[in-house]
């Protein structure tokens, strides 16, 4: 356990807890970033297509795999969506280890305050924290360091589904319909743009989201397409009233080679 | 000037324990018992909203009687270990010994150098992958910490429980059947019947994926 030495308690007694970063911070432990004041050349893994929108029965978030430190492909497998809890996901795009780092300080800050109130946050309470975290991120952004996630959620409330895009300082923006960011984020939004439309089948939804990967991975050699050789397929999520799911593989596979067999 | 009183050590232990035992005793019980798929945690408790049982991590809660402010205090300060803990190394290394240990080395600390001791009782559990990895630790007011196999009790009808539940526990069981020992348990010791509505009851259960902890309903609890 951890000694407070201020009150000679074997441990900080304090009930209504603050959040968990504030606990990291009161530990020392928080992620720290200083950097020289001018510009660094450092070249971190970085660039992504990641989208969501809704459909029938909440969001779906998709992802491709690829990251690239300038001309070279860093990773070609990489994880860009992640459940935030039960009934929200995020995506990053910017700089990969920080952007990793924020996600698993989100997961744990959601849980940590749904363990200690014995409720979950709302919808928006998550989206507004998470726009705090990046906010806090603005002097690494500077830096050239950036990171944009995107985060959707089915809200208990409202009972629908539910998107909100970022930007490098913090702003969070509602989205109506759909969203995506990324270096390939335009391309994948010009063909949601017109190809969306109210109320689409989960499997619609699914071809939807891989076509838009496919069309932006067309353009931006930082998004990666389906790899079919390798059997690397994009990450697809959905958020409905049934929680968090990560779509099975097969399906984005299905999904992605259909959309593969339309480009020839 | 005054002198202080000299009270010769084992005076002062004995003064704090009963002091201690006396306000736990007033206070309602919880049982522990594990069944096939993890370790099942009742309390008598018909507030639906201050709960005695909560979730600590993945695979890990909590039980806490006597008094509520200072198990919750508790509570509080094992998911801020645990937490920090699986964010600083990794999900896994977080345990229930080491949340047992922690918990027992606050409560021996405060029972000797505080002004009064907490009145509390608490239980850890741990739901493992196999019935021998399944962990049940009881710590007391003074700080001694108990591993327990498969049936613990704590608050004032401890003894009475866990003699009840002893009699009857067989090992393997499905939950209904644990619940049903469970509260028999607790009827035999009160006399008297229950409502579905006074329960609080919570598992730990390896079937349940990563979080492994879940609250019963009241509607689970009558056997429905």
């Amino acid at each position: 356990m951890i000694p407070d030495t201020t009150s000679g308690r074997p441990w900080d007694a304090v009930v209504p807890a603050g959040s968990f970063t504030a606990l990291l911070r009161s530990h020392g432990l928080e992620p720290r970033w200083t950097l020289p004041a001018e510009g660094s050349a450092l070249e971190a893994p970085e660039a992504t297509t990641v989208l969501a929108f809704r459909y029938a029965d909440g969001v779906l978030m998709a992802g491709d795999r690829r990251a690239t430190a300038g001309n070279v492909i860093a990773h070609r497998n990489m994880q860009k969506v992640f459940p935030a809890d039960n009934l929200s996901a995020v995506a990053i795009s910017g700089t990969a280890g920080i952007a990793i780092e924020l996600i698993r300080l989100f997961q744990t800050e959601l849980e940590h305050y749904e363990k200690l109130e014995g409720s979950r946050l709302s919808l928006e309470g998550k989206a507004n924290h998470l726009a705090a975290m990046v906010r806090a991120q603005l002097p690494m952004a500077f830096q050239g360091l950036l990171v944009v996630p995107l985060f959707c959620g089915f809200d208990e409330k409202a009972a629908r589904g539910r998107l909100y895009s970022y930007d490098v300082v913090g702003g969070r923006y509602e989205e109506t319909d759909y969203t995506a960011t990324g270096s390939g984020g335009p391309y994948a939004k010009a063909h949601l743009r017109g190809a969306f439309r109210e109320g689409l089948s989960e499997d619609e939804a699914l071809q939807l989201a891989v076509d838009a990967l496919v069309a932006a991975a067309e353009e931006d050699s930082a998004t990666g397409g389906p790899d079919l050789q390798r059997g690397i397929y994009p990450n697809v999520v959905t958020v409905s009233v049934e929680g968090y799911q990560e779509v099975a593989e097969e399906r984005v596979a299905g999904a992605a080679r259909r959309a593969m067999g339309e480009l020839r | 000037m005054n002198m202080p009183f000299y009270v010769p050590p084992e005076q002062l232990m004995k003064d704090r324990a009963e002091y201690a035992r006396k306000g736990i005793a007033r206070g309602k019980s919880i049982a522990a018992l594990e069944y096939a798929d993890g370790m099942l945690l009742v309390a008598e408790n018909p507030s639906g909203t201050l709960h005695k049982i909560g979730e600590i991590y993945d695979r890990i809660a909590f039980a806490g009687v006597g008094k509520y402010s200072e198990f919750e205090t508790l509570r509080v300060a094992g998911i801020r270990h645990a937490d920090l803990k699986g964010y600083s190394y990794a999900r896994s290394d977080v345990t229930a010994k080491s949340l047992a240990n922690a918990y027992c080395h606050a409560l021996g600390q405060i029972f000797t150098q505080e002004v009064k001791p907490y009145e509390v009782g608490v239980m850890v559990a741990e739901v493992g992958d196999s019935p021998e990895t399944t962990l049940l630790f009881k710590i007391t007011y003074d700080g001694t910490l108990t591993a327990e196999d498969d049936v613990a009790a704590i608050g004032g009808q401890e003894e009475a429980l866990t003699a009840h539940l002893r009699e009857h526990y067989q090992p393997g069981a499905p939950l209904a059947e644990a619940i049903g020992w469970a509260v028999a348990a607790f009827e035999a010791a009160n006399s008297r019947t229950f409502q579905p509505t006074e329960w609080e009851a919570a598992v730990v259960d390896r079937t349940l994926g990563r979080r492994a902890f879940r609250r019963l309903s009241a509607q689970e609890m009558a056997g429905g």
